[in-house]
């Protein structure tokens, strides 16, 4: 199922952005706000039919068809080391491609398109925890909550850390 | 150089057209560095052809204007209309001397002294470039060529051969491939839906579409098939330099250049190839000094061959060097760590030699400049495996190496077979699955007494296979997905015999589907750690399944990669008793008693529609695997009432190669192991006579005569004209009578003999014949003595000789090859006969 998101009005306006003004696809994963820019995502799912493969790293939960093309799922909640989806809750994926292989990415709920002015965009604050700061390019604020910024490459490079 | 002409031609007409324009175009203005740069790098690129390929009147006539060019391009003369006349009055001359050069493939005679010298004053800034055009352009325009006393130039036959063939990029045919690769996914969809759906209006449609896009799927992949050849032209070149650095004489053979093969496959060939002609040419050849020793002639020979065998390539690289020294590899391997001393001690000759594909070795004790510079065999191996190929190597210690490489012929889209494990699907390529067991487990009744169960020796199942023990492996476990849900192992798993290297692995899954032809992609970068995998694919219903890669496999399952079959389960235990053959026992309406086939000869088994069965060419055919397949019934009372659409009619389905035969049958009663003596000879044509089996009397059908009588081209190994007389050696009454009718059939002259000793009568007898078949085990005599005796001397002495056996391992072939066998053929697997002595009779053996 392909997803259409609300653009939220939290920030500037989306198209009108004049320079710094950024668009980022908001989404959650265990109560975290997180973003990645909308320009690295090519689809949003939900519901989609996710084939296991065996001996893959446990982030990997699967392959999906898109069209006709195989697209690798990662959760990220098990690449977060984050505790377990709760049982109920299906995921949806942000479908992204990195060195034309596409890679979705499994979160909780998927939830709008905000722009995002580029000066307000923080490093890691020292107390991130370092599996989010590992990961992340910086945070800014949305609305009432803090959303952290996903480095959608550091994420999907999971040989290096596997590996040890 | 004259394969490299037409290339030649077809790339500098095409610069000449782009060099027209650009001229042009600079004229028009004269600052444009990038047409600049253009212009003298295409000038530049003609001439370095042109002196590469020893054409020196284009070559000076380049030169001149490229000095020209060059002075233009680094802002020392202005391009001024006449300067840029006076170059395209050059590039004038350049195609019409290749115009002449096209229609007579040398260069004409002619004196562009004028020209050159014109050229040159301006490039030396010498004179006014406006009065120099004026005068050197006059003598040079075309007519003035023309009527020079040169051969009339007639441009067009140059035109029209370049006209034939268009240069495409790459990146163009691995688009088409691509998208055709999706359009046979579609096409799969469609078909599974339909298949679903029953008869509706959309099978014709569909049937036609299906055929367009296999025919579609062949044309893209033959634009994208290169000549081997392609990857060796610069072999002689490589091997000349060696034999120089060396002091080696040594003669390189090719053969096959023109055998094609998809032009991924072929870069990825490219290094390993050239890696081991090297080894060839520096390990494997003797200097002349030590040849002549030996008694050999002082050039060495290095002889690549490459040929086409199913939907393979093979690729065989032969030296008859000094072959490898097996005590010396059992040291090397123990100073290097890599076995132990008990290890070594147990292990055969083959396996020994199989150190040499380990990282690490290196059996060059000096590192030369040429080779043992660290990338070894073992870099050659896995870059072969990786592109789903394998490699195997026979060398016999004084008298050479020949590696045998067998490749896929393409990478993009395989037909594989669709198992299922654990409730999850996942695809073989066909390539490697030899046939289908359905086993039960250890006490499951009916197949214990048929000898099909899984068995153990020691933790390690094995099955029993007619004779031989198949170590198993058991895809569930192996992929850790014992914890899945999907239901406990299937009560009657099915064992998919797959060739691994040059053994036998049995892959244990719970369920086989249907094949399919799958377009493989490759797995995410974050999944190439799982070697047991070589790629992904979209199944007709949309499903993403893993392809299984069964090298990968058997690797996982710490099964040796080699001589699996031979080496681990063979060796230590006794085969099953001498000379067992697995029966296939079946009934047909129009044969009163059971009727008997062997069953190496049966490719498959199969149920289909009677409603499926369409009159054809005054017999039967259905439509299968997306050809039309022959039906042959023994009797009229065979066939079934076509009309009938819920029939089920059994069918046994002989191939070879691409073509197949379907042999209407009524049913399938069993599968049985015994010793088979055919007791009664048989007057009826069509059945080989009357033997007992499982205690039953059944009449054994001889298959050469079904087939003949299906397809009158079965047996026609192309058009050889010439009959070639083929010697059989056979004590088995049985197997001699099956293998007349079946040489005769394929156009060989036979002449049987029921001993070695009633051969050798022949020889003295001064009988002609090209080829022997001959049985190893024998009484009296046995194969191995006559095929010593054989070579010791007489007319056969040079014959290919061909072992036939019951027994299959390693060593007991290494056996055959030392007495002087050329091959070495298990028993009744007819194709491999067939396979083997067209390939004697075509070329002299090597080594």
């Amino acid at each position: 199922m392909k997803v259409d998101l609300p653009v939220g009005d939290t920030g500037a306006t989306i198209g009108h952005s004049e320079g710094p003004a950024r668009a980022y696809v908001t989404m959650m994963l265990d109560n975290q706000l997180c973003g990645v820019p909308v320009l690295a995502v090519r689809d949003v799912l939900a519901g989609q039919t996710i084939a296991r493969i065996p001996l893959a790293p446990p982030e990997v939960a699967g392959n999906l068809n898109l069209r006709g093309r195989i697209v690798t799922a990662v959760d990220l909640r098990a690449r977060l080391r984050l505790p377990p989806r709760p049982g109920e809750t299906t995921p949806m994926s942000v479908v992204t491609e990195l060195g034309s292989e596409l890679y979705a990415l499994q979160v909780d709920q998927v939830s709008e398109v905000v722009a995002v002015d580029a000066d307000s965009i923080q490093e890691n604050p020292q107390t991130l925890p370092a599996i989010w700061a590992d990961h992340s390019t910086g945070v800014t604020r949305v609305g009432e909550q803090l959303m952290v910024m996903l480095d959608v490459e550091r994420l999907l490079s999971l040989d290096a850390e596997t590996s040890v | 150089m004259d394969d490299l002409l037409p290339e030649f031609l077809a790339e500098t007409n095409e610069s000449l057209a782009d060099l027209d324009l650009a001229l042009v175009k600079l004229e028009r203005a004269p600052d444009d560095q990038a047409t600049l740069s253009l212009i003298f790098r295409l000038v530049h690129t003609i001439k370095g052809t042109c002196g590469f390929l020893g054409l020196p009147r284009l070559e000076h006539v380049a030169h001149a204007a490229e000095n020209v060019l060059g002075r233009v391009r680094d802002g020392e003369l202005a391009a001024t209309p006449d300067v840029i006349s006076l170059v395209l009055a050059a590039l004038d001359r350049i195609k019409a001397i290749v115009a002449a050069l096209g229609a007579t493939g040398a260069e004409p005679a002619g004196d562009d002294g004028p020209l050159i010298a014109a050229l040159d004053r301006v490039a030396k800034g010498e004179a006014a470039p406006d009065s120099e055009a004026q005068a050197a352009s006059a003598p040079v325009t075309p007519p003035a060529v023309d009527q020079a006393g040169q051969p009339a130039i007639e441009p067009p036959p140059a035109e029209v051969a370049a006209s034939q063939t268009i240069r495409v990029t790459v990146d163009v045919l691995e688009e088409l491939m691509t998208l055709v690769g999706e359009l046979v996914l579609t096409r799969n969809q469609l078909l599974q839906l339909s298949r679903v759906q029953g008869n509706t209006a959309f099978s014709a449609p569909l049937q036609r579409l299906s055929h367009i896009t296999s025919e579609l799927q062949e044309g893209v992949m033959k634009t994208r098939m290169q000549p081997i050849g392609s990857a060796w032209n610069k072999l002689p070149r490589l091997v000349r330099d060696l034999a120089q650095d060396t002091g080696k004489k040594i003669v390189l053979e090719m053969r096959g250049q023109d055998t094609e093969l998809d032009r991924q496959v072929l870069e990825l060939m490219r290094d390993p190839l050239t890696h081991m002609v090297r080894n060839s040419a520096d390990h494997g050849l003797e200097p002349p000094a030590e040849r002549a020793l030996a008694g050999k002639p002082e050039a060495g020979r290095i002889l690549l061959n490459a040929y086409h065998q199913g939907g393979h390539i093979i690729v065989e690289i032969g030296d008859d060097g000094r072959g490898l020294d097996v005590a010396r590899i059992r040291a090397k391997a123990l100073s290097r760590g890599l076995a132990s001393e008990a290890e070594l001690a147990s292990m055969s000759d083959q396996q020994v030699r199989a150190f040499i594909f380990r990282a690490g070795f290196s059996t060059a004790d000096t590192v030369t400049s040429i080779s043992g510079r660290g990338v070894g065999m073992d870099v050659v191996r896995s870059n072969i495996e990786r592109i789903g190929g394998t490699i195997e190597l026979a060398s016999t210690f004084g008298q050479g190496s020949c590696f045998t490489i067998k490749i896929p012929l393409t990478l993009a889209i395989v037909s594989a077979l669709i198992v299922q494990v654990a409730g999850q699907r996942f695809a073989i390529p066909q390539i490697s699955v030899m046939e289908l067991v359905r086993v039960g487990r250890a006490g499951a009744g009916q197949h214990e007494a048929a000898g099909l169960g899984i068995e153990h020796v020691g933790p390690t199942p094995v099955l029993r296979l007619r004779e031989h023990l198949l170590p198993l492996v058991s895809l569930r476990s192996l992929l850790r997905m014992d914890a899945e849900e999907g239901g406990t192992t299937a009560e009657e798993p099915t064992v998919v015999v797959t060739t691994v290297g040059s053994s036998l692995l049995g892959i244990v899954v719970d369920e086989v589907f249907d094949t399919e032809e799958i377009v493989v992609k490759p797995v995410a970068p974050i999944l190439r750690h799982i070697t047991m995998f070589s790629g992904n694919t979209i199944l007709g219903d949309g499903s993403v399944i893993m392809i299984l890669d069964p090298t990968g496999v058997a690797r996982s399952a710490g099964v040796s990669t080699r001589s699996v079959a031979s080496d681990t389960a063979a060796d230590t235990l006794p085969p099953m008793s001498e000379g067992s053959t697995a029966m296939l026992l079946f009934r047909a309406a129009s044969s009163p008693s059971v009727l008997a086939v062997p069953l190496n000869l049966v490719s498959r088994l199969e149920t289909i529609a009677a409603a499926r069965i369409e009159p054809a060419g005054g017999g039967y055919a259905i439509q299968y695997r997306g050809q039309l397949m022959p039906l042959i019934a023994m009797g009229p009372e065979d066939l079934p009432d076509l009309g009938a659409r819920d029939t089920e009619q059994p069918l046994l389905v002989f191939a070879d190669g691409s073509r197949s035969m379907g042999m209407l049958v009524g049913s399938i009663t069993d599968v049985v192991h015994g010793r088979l003596v055919v007791e009664l000879g048989s007057a009826r044509p069509g059945f080989l006579g009357t033997a007992v089996i499982a205690g039953k009397a059944a009449d054994v059908i001889d298959t050469g005569y079904w087939l003949t009588t299906a397809r009158r081209d079965w047996f026609a190994g192309g058009e050889n004209a010439v009959r070639r007389r083929v010697l059989v050696v056979e004590d088995s009454d049985f197997f001699r009578q099956m293998l007349v009718p079946t040489l005769s059939a394929s156009g060989y002259d036979v002449v049987a003999a029921s001993s070695a000793d009633e051969a050798l009568q022949l020889r003295d007898r001064d009988l002609e014949i090209d080829a022997i078949v001959s049985d190893i085990e024998m009484p009296g005599m046995d194969g191995l003595a006559f095929a010593r005796l054989v070579r010791q001397g007489g007319a056969w002495s040079s014959l290919p000789m061909i072992a036939l056996t019951s027994r299959n391992n390693a060593r007991d072939a290494e056996q055959g090859r030392a007495a002087g066998f050329t091959d070495y053929v298990q028993k009744s697997q007819r194709d491999a006969l067939m396979n083997s002595l067209r390939h004697c009779l075509a070329g002299p053996a090597l080594v």
